[in-house]
């Protein structure tokens, strides 16, 4: 019978395919890829098929026409019945495929191509996006800035709009505070990075054919030293993979495991399938490649210094925010937003989701407190007081203001006494019985530039009113002062007020409003960071539920040499480097050093370079300009959608597309992995299909598909494809997700997208910390830390040792209690570049800071010359280039004689950068204010200077970690200088990068 | 008959410009005959922002106003126009993409400086209201649609609705006999100025913010508003004309002990010394 079945499956196929073929051209195209002969049977011969294709029709026949080029065998024909179902079971499916019961025999890209053409009969007659009125199509996608329509006529992006909801989608929730109900609008808002789409979609400098550098000869002269200098011809896409893959076999033959790093920025485009955790690892895993070990730049402070106070380890040492934008609402009395620019860094990725809750506030009469060196768009948006303060001074301002409420009563005694640890020695501390010195309003006041009396009236009211501390980007963490020489520091710091003030209690917590809506924690959708397609288990959230709930083929990376991301210029230049490890497992695993090279493998000899570019968001840039010109590196790839500044370093250059020329699929500010429930962000959970809008521009194809090309070309291909295509990975996401179990595949396809029910008001999340107020077992959705953290019961209490705020952390006392640079007790210890470096500060004595920039997404739709560059608070044309923005004082400005709008060269010893001044009241005297993430490298030769005209600020921010035994950036304790500009300009001089912008168009 | 009209609320523009880039989105690379040809890529948008920072110090608050076409109804670019461009029955005004090629006078005849000129194409352009998309059955333009504050909605009323919403909401036009369609909130926040400072008393030895004390404005005499200082210590007189003279602040620091402060309030705002009672 089951034999009987399988024949009639057999049998049918072909009609099947022919009937696609003939409805669906795409389809037809992709059938016309080959002429071939097919055969799918059992391996013992028993049940066997042959399929003729040629010119895009099948014939199907019970006889070999010929030999088969391509066979998909079964061992058993059970296994072929559980395989050839329309709807598999992808566990059985999958253990088939890794334990020999299915087996693809024949050319790698034949067996790629034949295993997607079943799948392709059937997607392709699934109508995809909506029809509107006036003939063009309304498409869905995902963008780091929020989701948005896309509305397409004759292969062509009209308009990018937000997504409104229609009457089917579901409801939103409502909040009660205070007399008055508050229910979100009934649309998506996105970020201006999002609404630029359009413009670096079609963007003069994208990359559309396959380019080496025309002095690179893979068979002899390489010529590194000319990386950035030399240009670059077109060349096919069959002659880039035979280059990239030859090289990858070449250098594993002549050097061994290890030789080939990927680098990658933390954030290039949305979408589960595609992401760098997803595609880029299974790529990887593949090959074998030394991994960069990323240090937590979102992050830094909180993980090398909050985490030892208060646990949070799988939060990378920041805190969730569940329930917490009730509670805000119909308790807290003040918020002070301290390093925090909502307005500006979105929470990530969340559009202004946040802006219509901190509006709420405002009308509720909540008043707000703005600790930050710039008066930023949020402090602009909702008023409350400004306190400007010096960058990298924040933790004395913070120790201060704890000392106002040691003397003065005013913090929760109580709490102290139940909730934390080691408080007697932080507040003798505080009260100069440790050194001698009391740490008085007056002490900090030459220190941050605060007068006394306004941290005594803000230490008061914060001790006498409900208050929520909005630290960093998502309120409970990150920001821009975790990321100076005194990130930690500061980091602590807020971490010990909250334990002063009663976290947890009604009104006291840590948020900013930007998270912690009440939504449906349970429903499940994957993260960008759960691991996608990846298959491995161990750099991403993988493991946790992706794996079991869609089931693929596991990839391990056979490479156990890292290389500590910021150090990769040293590792390259000086053939070593050390570096510790961000894994948020437990508290412990940040003290172990690692060093490269490790013993085994290969120092490294090749990048293969995906992503966008991250000169400008590594520290002291130019570094990585010598690092690319080593004469150890025999060859660089650089996988991109655009000429940035990073590209015109490599020798190959393969042409990516965007995530609208290519299916994916994902949800709206789903980050997984450490960033659980990152969704709760924004208003309403939106699920949506990536749909791919357009046609790939030029000649670039999807990162999918260049991976997929290059291993074919080494036998890799089935392996990495498990016979799909991007639309059918998105098709195992979604089948693995919830939403199938809302709507169908279909009605999904052409709609694009899914609003998830907001939570029922009585299963709303309760307030984060509440049980740990209230000394409760912890009774909210996160499921982190392991259940091995808890040094008492499961759930009692906090990750550390004592299961409470401990301000004497004892995991530091245990693994690393004599470092001078982060000591147990957080005493205040100047930036080790600031104002007390006396000799520098005389030489630079202003203060860059050089933060997220709002307008685009670091270096993504920066530049390009697409439509943020006449922003005038991003960028500013002048002579016909775009200059980067510097803000500055007008008393700074005025002792310098500058004006606004003048040309200025902002410099130290590490470099010079051509930048626009903004003169502007809205900064702190003695500040520089600057975004970190120019998609431009521009460095030109002007009046015999070298000056980067792009504006990559991190050309000269220090590359010193912030504290010994930590792998952390700093990029905001860095000194400068800044004069007017007189001289020569770029339109004046023709440029190297002028000859590489030809050659990308071709 | 009911007709388009925006409101911009300059205090809660916080500069996202996302209409900046909404209006680049819709125009640039597109072409909608009989409304707008192709707008440019690059260079000023049909609807541009301009920011205004107000005081020093710690006192200080910035306007944000996005720059549009006003659609006016005396409007000078239709008069000057002779057909070129066209004041429709719901009150949009619309250049034509091909009537008014090479009039480069009528970018220098709008005193709203709201029209772009087109390099590439010789055209005139405005923001158009987005009324194509009206037309197919939009019910707001796309900087409406965009806006994450709420700064910028579009009304379609009569004109005696409007003026009625004019009246309820307090709100304000630029150059009134033009009669411009577009109006704004809370203007003052650009075209004001405002009075403000510090308040600070010694108390065992150190200083520390003098709250809930009372302020006066006065001029020539005559007392303008009164105010109290906030837990910082700070008040602020806002809503004063540029360069309009001489004011005095009377503190009071103590019952009947009333100090006074002079200060000349010329263009800008005037953040004052800490002042110590």
């Amino acid at each position: 019978m089951k034999e009987l079945v399988l024949k009639t499956i057999l049998f049918a196929l072909g009609p099947v395919v022919n009937r696609s073929a003939k409805k669906s051209e795409e389809f037809r195209t992709f059938l016309s890829r080959h002429n071939c002969i097919a055969q799918i049977g059992l391996k013992d011969g028993s049940i066997s098929r042959f399929y003729a294709i040629r010119d895009g029709k099948i014939t199907a026949s019970s006889k070999a026409p010929g030999k088969p080029d391509v066979s998909l065998l079964f061992k058993d024909v059970e296994t072929a019945l559980e395989l050839m179902n329309a709807n598999p079971d992808m566990g059985e499916v999958v253990h088939a495929a890794k334990n020999f019961k299915v087996m693809f025999i024949g050319p790698d890209p034949l067996c790629v191509w034949f295993g997607q053409l079943l799948n392709a009969s059937q997607q392709c007659l699934i109508e995809k996006g909506t029809l509107m009125p006036d003939g063009s199509r309304r498409f869905t996608t995902l963008t780091n800035g929020g989701p948005l329509f896309v509305h397409v006529k004759d292969d062509k992006i009209l308009r990018v709009t937000p997504i409104e909801f229609d009457a089917k989608d579901a409801d939103s929730w409502s909040i009660d505070a205070r007399g008055k109900r508050f229910t979100p609008k009934r649309k998506a808002t996105v970020a201006p990075h999002a609404m630029s789409m359009k413009s670096v979609v079609y963007s003069d400098k994208r990359v559309l054919y396959p380019m080496k550098r025309v002095d690179f000869d893979p068979n002899g002269e390489r010529n590194p030293q000319n990386r950035g200098i030399s240009g670059y011809e077109r060349i096919s896409w069959d002659e880039a993979l035979d280059i990239v893959s030859s090289e990858i076999k070449r250098q594993k033959q002549k050097y061994g495991p290890g030789s080939m790093t990927i680098a990658h920025g933390s954030h290039h485009q949305w979408g589960n399938v595609g992401y760098y955790l997803s595609s880029l690892l299974r790529f990887g895993n593949l090959i074998g490649f030394t991994r960069l070990s990323l240090n937590p730049d979102s992050w830094e402070g909180w993980y090398w210094g909050a985490q030892h106070h208060w646990g949070h380890s799988q939060r990378v040492g920041i805190a969730g925010n569940y329930g917490t934008v009730e509670d805000c609402l119909q308790e807290a009395e003040m918020m002070v937003f301290w390093s925090c620019d909502a307005e500006s860094t979105n929470g990530g990725y969340m559009g202004f989701e946040g802006t219509q809750r901190r509006l709420w506030a405002k009308e509720l009469g909540i008043e707000f407190v703005h600790i930050d060196p710039h008066y930023n768009p949020t402090a602009q948006l909702l008023g409350g007081r400004w306190i400007p303060i010096k960058p990298t001074t924040d933790p004395a301002l913070a120790q201060a203001i704890m000392y106002v409420w040691v003397t003065e009563g005013l913090y929760d005694q109580e709490y102290v006494a139940q909730r934390t640890t080691g408080f007697e020695e932080w507040r003798d501390y505080l009260l100069g019985k440790e050194d001698g010195t009391p740490k008085t309003p007056e002490w900090q006041e030459p220190e941050t530039g605060v007068p006394a009396r306004v941290v005594r009236a803000l230490a008061r009211q914060w001790g006498g009113k409900k208050t929520y501390l909005a630290a960093g980007a998502n309120g409970s963490g990150f920001g821009g002062a975790g990321r100076g020489a005194t990130g930690a520091q500061w980091a602590r710091c807020m971490v010990m007020m909250m334990a002063m003030q009663g976290l947890g209690k009604p009104g006291v917590n840590m948020g900013n409003l930007q998270a912690g809506t009440p939504l449906d924690h349970e429903f499940y959708f994957p993260g960008y960071a759960d691991g996608g397609i990846s298959g491995e288990l161990v750099f991403n959230g993988n493991a946790v539920n992706n794996y079991q709930k869609m089931p693929h083929v596991i990839t391990m990376n056979p490479v156990r040499q890292m290389i500590p991301k910021q150090q990769l210029p040293e590792a390259i230049i000086n053939g070593k480097a050390e570096g510790y490890l961000w894994d948020g497992v437990a508290t412990e695993l940040q003290f172990a050093p690692f060093q490269y090279p490790m013993p085994g493998y290969s120092p490294i000899h090749m990048i293969y370079k995906y992503g966008g570019s991250y000169f400008s968001t590594l520290t002291e840039s130019s570094r990585m300009v010598e690092a690319y010109r080593h004469d150890s590196i025999d060859c660089v790839v650089n996988q991109s959608i655009w000429m940035e500044g990073e590209a015109q370093f490599a020798d190959i250059i393969l042409p990516a597309c965007t995530a609208f020329e290519r299916y994916d699929i994902g949800e709206w500010a789903a980050g997984g992995g450490y960033l659980p429930h990152g969704f709760n962000g924004t208003n309403h959970r939106i699920v949506a299909l990536q749909h791919k809008c357009i046609e790939p521009r030029g000649e670039s194809k999807s990162d999918y598909e260049i991976f997929s090309l290059i291993l074919q070309r080494l036998g890799l291909g089935a392996i990495f494809n498990e016979g799909c295509s991007e639309l059918d990975w998105c098709k195992r996401v979604f089948n693995s997700s919830d939403v199938s179990k809302r709507i169908s595949w279909k009605e999904f396809c052409k709609k694009g997208y899914y609003v998830v029910p907001a939570e029922k008001p009585a299963l709303r999340s309760p307030v984060n910390f509440r049980w740990f107020a209230e000394g409760r077992m912890k009774d909210i959705q996160e499921a982190m830390p392991l259940p091995s953290q808890w040094a008492e019961d499961f759930g009692k209490g906090l990750q550390t040792p004592s299961g409470k705020l401990e301000f004497m952390p004892e995991t530091l006392k245990r693994s690393d209690p004599n470092n001078p640079e982060r000591p147990v007790l957080n005493r205040y210890i100047p930036a080790w570049e600031g104002p007390h470096s006396k000799e520098l500060f005389g030489k630079y004595p202003l203060q860059m800071i050089a933060t997220h920039s709002r307008y685009s997404f670091h270096t993504h739709v920066d530049g390009k010359n697409g439509f943020t560059q006449d922003i005038t608070d991003h960028r500013v044309c002048i002579g016909g280039h775009y200059y980067w923005l510097v803000r500055l004082n007008a008393r700074d400005a005025e002792a310098r004689g500058i004006a606004h709008g003048d040309l200025v060269k902002v410099f130290n010893d590490r470099g010079a950068i051509l930048c626009a001044a903004h003169v502007t009241s809205g900064v702190a005297n003695g500040v520089v204010k600057s975004f970190e993430a120019s998609a431009e490298y521009d460095l030109r030769e002007l009046d015999g200077e070298q000056l980067e005209v792009g504006g990559c600020m991190n050309i000269l921010t220090p590359s010193r970690s912030q504290q010994r035994g930590t792998s952390s950036m700093s990029p905001n304790s860095c000194l400068v200088e800044v004069m007017r500009w007189d001289g020569s300009r770029p339109g004046d001089a023709t440029s190297k990068t002028d000859g590489v912008q030809e050659a990308a168009h071709g | 008959m009911d007709k388009w009209n925006l409101i911009v609320d300059v205090a809660q523009c916080h500069n996202c410009n996302n209409c900046v880039l909404a209006a680049k989105d819709e125009y640039v690379g597109n072409e909608f005959p009989g409304y707008s040809a192709s707008h440019p890529k690059q260079g000023r948008g049909v609807i541009a922002i301009d920011s205004t920072y107000r005081g020093s110090s710690a006192m200080v608050d910035v306007a944000h106003r996005p720059k549009l076409c006003q659609h006016c109804d005396n409007a000078p670019c239709v008069a000057k126009g002779q057909g070129a461009v066209s004041k429709r029955p719901d009150g949009i005004v619309i250049f034509d993409p091909v009537k008014a090629k090479g009039r480069k006078d009528l970018v220098e005849v709008c005193p709203h400086g709201a029209v772009i000129w087109n390099e590439e194409l010789e055209l005139p352009q405005n923001w158009i209201f987005d009324a194509h998309l009206l037309d197919q059955g939009w019910n707001m333009p796309r900087c409406e649609q965009v806006c994450p504050t709420g700064a910028i909605s579009s009304v379609k009323v009569s004109d005696e609705k409007m003026q009625a919403l004019v009246q309820e909401l307090g709100l304000e036009v630029e150059r009134a006999e033009l009669k411009p369609r577009v109006y704004f909130k809370n203007l003052y926040r650009e075209t004001q100025v405002f009075i403000g400072g510090s308040l600070q008393l010694e108390r065992d030895g150190l200083l520390d913010c003098a709250a809930q004390v009372e302020v006066a404005l006065v001029k020539e005499g005559q007392e303008l508003a009164r105010t109290t200082s906030d837990l910082f210590g700070d008040f602020r007189f806002d809503g004063l004309e540029p360069n309009s003279g001489v004011y005095c602040l009377e503190i009071s620091a103590a019952p009947g002990d009333a100090k006074t402060v002079q200060c000349d309030l010329k263009a800008e705002s005037i953040v004052l010394e800490p002042f110590t009672l």
